[in-house]
């Protein structure tokens, strides 16, 4: 407890590549939420103890797929109903991921415990520069509340220059059916 | 859905041959009244012959539109001309029915014996119902099938009761699939119970559990949510009854027990993924299980099975009191969840359903608990957010496979711990 400021945590994680369990790396982090504010993003700071795999390779062989790709990527329900998701898909979904993983940080209070269920629909933005742009429409799960949000993010992406939210807004949840 | 309805009409009646070919369904919004009013004139020109899947209800609200080839291009040429914006659902309705009918055919040739059935996918309701069957005529000494209710849709209640004689022997009741998204649980179900089937007079626990008690196991204890979930949405979590006075349909079951109903851990709103709904036990689906296990009276463990987050609960969750039994339930949690790390390495918490996860009220384990069933627990099977509720298949056996020493450990324990 912090007077009039908030609470801040800290933590001691063990990050783990998804695709190699083996490899992982050791993290510290201070994460401080304000006190009574909803819209305000808790403050984050972190240190990395040792380095982040390199993934220049794949992540060449990727840009250059979508570059050549005669029309936009237009792709829906990631992953389906039976937890598929197609190998020319994996690299939408982990784009998604790391999104999604900026708008639940700038989402998340003290009582939210957020995951992305699934990208509902992805369609890829043309763009005359060499980033890649995607607006994605995805569902977030809250753990406390149950509740499954429609979210719409457009998310931009270069090998060089990594992930960036552009934009991204709550959508209502649909009166189902 | 209405529009599987109307194709196993059409089905039925044509024949599936060619009668289709070149239809097309079309997504209609109409965004005033007045588009409204046009759209209700074309829908009563008899010779287009087309037809509203979805109807018309407002402005803003999307209609579907069913177009038989001849009218095509006279519909969307009128649609253009008047801006009313559309969309092309199915582009033709006849490859649509082809393919489907591909499908069924498929499928209904591979489910022919009990020894055939995929473990390693997950299923439709019929399926399931169908596999069930199969299990009780292969083992008509062991088990057996009861209804024990209807859910809000008129679909049967059923449980499988394994048994090997004896009058009202104190019983284990199992339950998954009471959250109809969290389809691991139904597959877990499924396999769990064929496992216990293959393992009775081979493995010693097993053996020794069912010649003095009976183990009772709802397998799709939310049904309408299920064939919701393959129907409609994926994400289904609730039942499906109406509410009275809201738009939003369904309860959370495991909000509408009488356990500290009503009180934070649960919503007062229709809307919500956790309305407790207008009254405990106010869901046939929760009801009959209150009666089923109230009139057994012999009830000694009731475990139910949800996903995702992987734990090991039990009670309380509507209040943060220890239950009486805490230390007694959280020495057995912590031993069963080390029996399941033990096969694949998959990391379990444990403790009261407050302490670990939220305050949750309403809900079954604290319902039967306070009914006098000492071991109640929760289990919330894999993962922890990767995948979620849309756990991929692959993950079905090796989720069971871990969960079933766990399941075992209580199960023993119980055996072992008569009251």
């Amino acid at each position: 407890d912090i007077d009039d400021v908030g609470h801040k945590y800290y933590l001691e994680l063990v990050l783990e590549d998804v695709l190699d369990k083996d490899s992982t790396v050791n993290c510290t982090a201070e994460v401080l939420y304000h006190l009574g504010s909803k819209n305000v993003a808790p403050d984050v700071q972190f240190t990395l103890e040792g380095e982040l795999k390199n993934t220049d390779e794949a992540d060449n062989v990727f840009y250059n797929q979508i570059k050549s790709l005669e029309k936009e990527l237009v792709a829906e329900n990631i992953p389906d109903s039976h937890g598929n998701v197609s190998p020319e898909m994996e690299p939408i979904r982990r784009l998604a991921w790391v999104a999604s993983g900026y708008v639940i940080w700038q989402n998340s209070t003290e009582n939210t415990k957020f995951h992305l269920a699934q990208i509902k629909r992805v369609k890829q933005v043309k763009r005359s520069d060499e980033y890649l742009e995607f607006d994605y429409m995805v569902l977030l799960h809250e753990m406390v509340s149950q509740e499954i949000i429609p979210w719409q993010m457009t998310v931009l992406w270069h090998p060089q220059h990594g992930v960036q939210v552009t934009q991204d807004s709550r959508q209502p949840k649909h009166a189902s059916e | 859905m209405k529009i599987l309805l109307v194709f196993t009409a059409l089905v039925a009646a044509a024949g599936t041959e060619q009668l289709f070919r070149g239809d097309q369904v079309l997504r209609i919004t109409a965004s005033n009244e007045e588009q409204i009013t046009l759209l209700r004139v074309l829908g009563e020109q008899a010779e287009l012959q087309i037809d509203f899947w979805r109807d018309l209800t407002g402005p803003g609200h999307p209609a579907d539109l069913w177009v038989p080839f001849p009218s095509l291009q006279a519909v969307k040429i009128f649609l253009e001309f008047h801006s009313i914006s559309y969309s092309v659902m199915i582009e033709d309705v006849q490859a649509l029915l082809d393919e489907e009918k591909k499908n069924m055919t498929r499928s209904r040739r591979i489910q022919r014996s009990i020894s055939t059935f995929d473990f390693a996918s997950y299923h439709t309701l019929e399926e399931i119902y169908d596999w069930m069957d199969m299990l009780v005529d292969d083992h008509p000494n062991l088990v057996s099938k009861i209804q024990i209710g209807q859910s809000y849709e008129n679909r049967p209640l059923y449980v499988l009761k394994f048994s090997t004689g004896g009058s009202n022997r104190p019983a284990i009741w199992l339950d998954t699939g009471i959250h109809s998204r969290e389809w691991i649980t139904q597959a877990t179900g499924v396999w769990t119970a064929n496992k216990i089937v293959k393992e009775y007079g081979q493995d010693p626990s097993v053996t020794a559990i069912l010649d003095s008690m009976d183990i009772f196991f709802e397998i799709i204890t939310n049904p309408d949510g299920f064939v919701f979930t393959h129907s409609s949405n994926r994400l289904w979590r609730k039942t499906r009854s109406i509410n009275a006075g809201s738009s939003c349909v369904g309860v959370d079951p495991n909000r509408n027990w009488d356990a500290g109903f009503g009180g934070s851990g649960s919503s007062s709103d229709p809307c919500s993924e956790t309305y407790r709904g207008p009254y405990a036990h106010s869901e046939s689906e929760v009801k009959a299980i209150v009666d089923f296990i109230r009139s057994h009276g012999n009830v000694k463990s009731v475990i139910s099975i949800h996903s995702y987050s992987q734990m090991l609960l039990f009670p309380y969750g509507y209040k943060r009191t220890p239950a009486a039994h805490h230390q007694e339930l959280n020495e057995l949690a912590k031993k069963a969840v080390s029996d399941l790390a033990a096969m694949y390495g998959t990391k379990y918490a444990y403790g009261s359903v407050a302490d670990t996860i939220y305050l949750a009220d309403g809900t079954t384990v604290d319902w039967a608990y306070d009914n006098g069933v000492k071991y109640s627990f929760t289990f919330e099977l894999r993962d922890t957010g990767r995948y979620g509720f849309l756990l991929p298949s692959t993950q079905i056996i090796p989720t069971a496979t871990e969960t079933w020493p766990a399941l075992l450990d209580i199960m023993v324990h119980v055996l072992e711990h008569p009251y």
